[in-house]
């Protein structure tokens, strides 16, 4: 970064405008990471123990396996639901698609400790989904379990399935759809011939992008989930405050940051992904819950 | 990513579809309807992500001390609580503090930022605007740890200034995107007039870029101070218990001490960044008629 291509008669003056963000990211976020990883290492004594570590343990390897589970049921649900939902985004007129893009918003808009509060609330024992679900004669409480994590979960990132999704359908043009189904077509199989294989684009990032999300999820999974079957977020939390093993932590650290980063750079490749973090920056954004 | 990244600050999606020509729409309404089916999904989806946050207000007014739901009675009791209970006032007085530095912090740092980039090409540049942008991707968990870490050493944890240098640098990516796409509908030319008329640099910076970007720049800080007033994550590992902020009480409230002021809290809160997003709208309305 210090060598200046050859090219450059003077660096411009504009450079000198991205001194102080720099600084700022170098000295709070940058050098931090990079100490952490430097920490991981075994410092000046090179060992890669820790990150052995983390594969022999019995413990890390299982809860990424719960993680990577609970991330995939997330994303299947918001997809379920998501894809519906910007579908008929695409379809309704400018005034109604204003109202749905609102409602997608609000889960960002509200705050994250106001929102884990409501999912509390909401699925304790003898609260409304628990007696709901009694009815049923399902007597299954929520509150504390995978499943009420999970459901919390998608409520929050189904916006960053919906907004890529949205994007993606906009830009398919209807008529090829009428112009199946003119010459014959099933609906369904006009949509699956023609309409599916044009979305699948923004399909692919907007999965990848809430399944990555969901991999870094700490409060909800704290106050939802249980000790026991924490999620990767909660043990890297519990190995830095309460078991000090600072390098252990930069070693998980380090993992969970590679996933995402290179999850992040794939999504991109089909385009959509940072531009729904655009939409979602221009609003709010909830991917740090 | 970097690629991605440029093309998506000037424009966000909702503006590049709403370039695209209108289809005509009413006439396909006849032969290709919404089926039933599918506008009752929607309209159940919809009640998914609206329907937590209606539980939080009634839950407010309970007199129950425990987090029982229907609510019981009807008091105020709860924002008694929250408005003379001093833990509770230090920490909103906190993270209104904290809230307030981070996003001006952000605000002056990632416009000065958006400013540079806007006349800056080649993939240095690009480098750097992916580098700022990288705290948006990284999850909170695993800054937290890091920032708290080396926060220890530095004798920052527990301290407003720990707070506020770990906020900013999480509010700079959301100023960078808002000034960015105000500077993308910037004409240059007019740049050049000021110059030509006489005008030194600064003066063309104060008197013509400031005023056109001035929107952007409330926005990035509104954004900014937003996302610092609601952030938990890093601010659990933040906390002492001589200082923390509003969502770390909410949180300890919820695990620690079953404390239904939370409700009220919550409330309190909803309602706040509500407002402040009904602002954001009303100056995004604003430019648009004009």
């Amino acid at each position: 970064m210090a060598r200046a291509p050859k090219r450059w008669r003077t660096p411009s003056p504009h450079w000198l405008f991205l001194v102080p963000a720099l600084a700022l990211l170098t000295a709070i976020l940058l050098v931090p990471l990079v100490n952490s990883v430097y920490r991981s290492v075994g410092r000046s004594d090179f060992t890669l123990e820790h990150y052995a570590t983390l594969f022999t343990d019995g413990v890390t390897l299982k809860v990424l396996l719960r993680t990577a589970t609970t991330a995939a049921m997330v994303t299947l649900i918001a997809f379920l639901l998501g894809y519906p939902y910007a579908y008929v985004m695409t379809r309704v007129g400018p005034r109604l698609r204003g109202i749905l893009l609102v409602i997608v918003l609000i889960p960002f808009w509200t705050s994250v400790m106001a929102r884990n509060f409501a999912w509390i609330v909401i699925l304790q024992r003898n609260g409304p989904v628990h007696s709901f679900l009694k009815l049923f004669g399902l007597d299954v409480v929520l509150y504390g379990s995978v499943a009420g994590v999970t459901v919390a979960m998608s409520q929050v990132l189904l916006p960053f399935m919906v907004l890529p999704l949205f994007s993606a359908l906009s830009g398919i043009d209807r008529r090829l759809l009428l112009a199946a189904r003119g010459l014959g077509s099933h609906p369904l199989k006009a949509f699956w011939k023609v309409y599916w294989p044009l979305s699948r684009g923004g399909v692919v990032a907007g999965l990848i992008l809430v399944f990555t999300l969901s991999l870094g999820f700490y409060v909800t999974p704290a106050l939802l989930g249980t000790p026991k079957e924490s999620l990767v977020a909660q043990l890297l939390g519990q190995r830095t405050t309460q078991l000090l093993d600072f390098a252990g932590a930069g070693a998980l650290g380090f993992l969970v940051l590679v996933i995402t980063l290179v999850l992040v750079a794939w999504a991109n490749r089909f385009g959509g992904t940072i531009s729904a973090i655009g939409v979602v920056a221009a609003s709010r954004t909830k991917d740090r819950t | 990513m970097t690629t991605a990244l440029r093309d998506t600050d000037t424009e966000p999606a909702e503006v590049r579809t709403a370039r695209r020509p209108r289809r005509p729409r009413r006439r396909e309404r006849g032969v290709d309807p919404i089926p039933w089916w599918l506008r009752i999904v929607v309209a159940l989806v919809g009640l998914y992500f609206i329907l937590p946050t209606l539980f939080v207000i009634p839950m407010s007014f309970s007199t129950a001390t425990t987090f029982q739901f229907p609510p019981k009675g009807f008091s105020f009791q709860l924002y008694e609580n929250f408005f003379t209970h001093k833990v509770w006032l230090q920490s909103l007085r906190n993270s209104v503090l904290v809230a307030l530095l981070a996003a001006l912090l952000a605000t002056v740092v990632g416009t000065a930022a958006a400013l540079g980039l806007h006349h800056l090409t080649g993939r240095l540049a690009r480098l750097v605007r992916t580098l700022l942008m990288i705290s948006i991707v990284t999850p909170a968990i695993v800054i937290a740890v890091a920032v708290y870490i080396s926060f220890l050493k530095w004798h920052l944890v527990g301290s407003l200034g720990g707070y506020v240098l770990a906020h900013a640098v999480i509010g700079v990516p959301f100023v960078l995107v808002s000034v960015t796409s105000a500077l993308g509908g910037f004409d240059p030319k007019l740049l050049r007039a000021s110059a030509s008329l006489g005008a030194p640099p600064w003066r063309t910076f104060l008197r013509v870029t400031m005023p056109l970007i001035s929107r952007g720049i409330v926005t990035g800080a509104i954004f900014a101070f937003v996302t610092s007033f609601d952030e938990v994550v890093i601010a659990l590992f933040l906390r002492s218990p001589r200082f923390q902020t509003l969502p770390v009480q909410m949180y300890n409230s919820v695990t620690v001490e079953i404390d239904p002021t939370i409700a009220a809290s919550s409330s309190v809160v909803v309602i706040a960044v509500t407002v402040l997003c009904l602002v954001l709208q009303f100056v995004g309305t604003r430019r648009k008629s004009r």
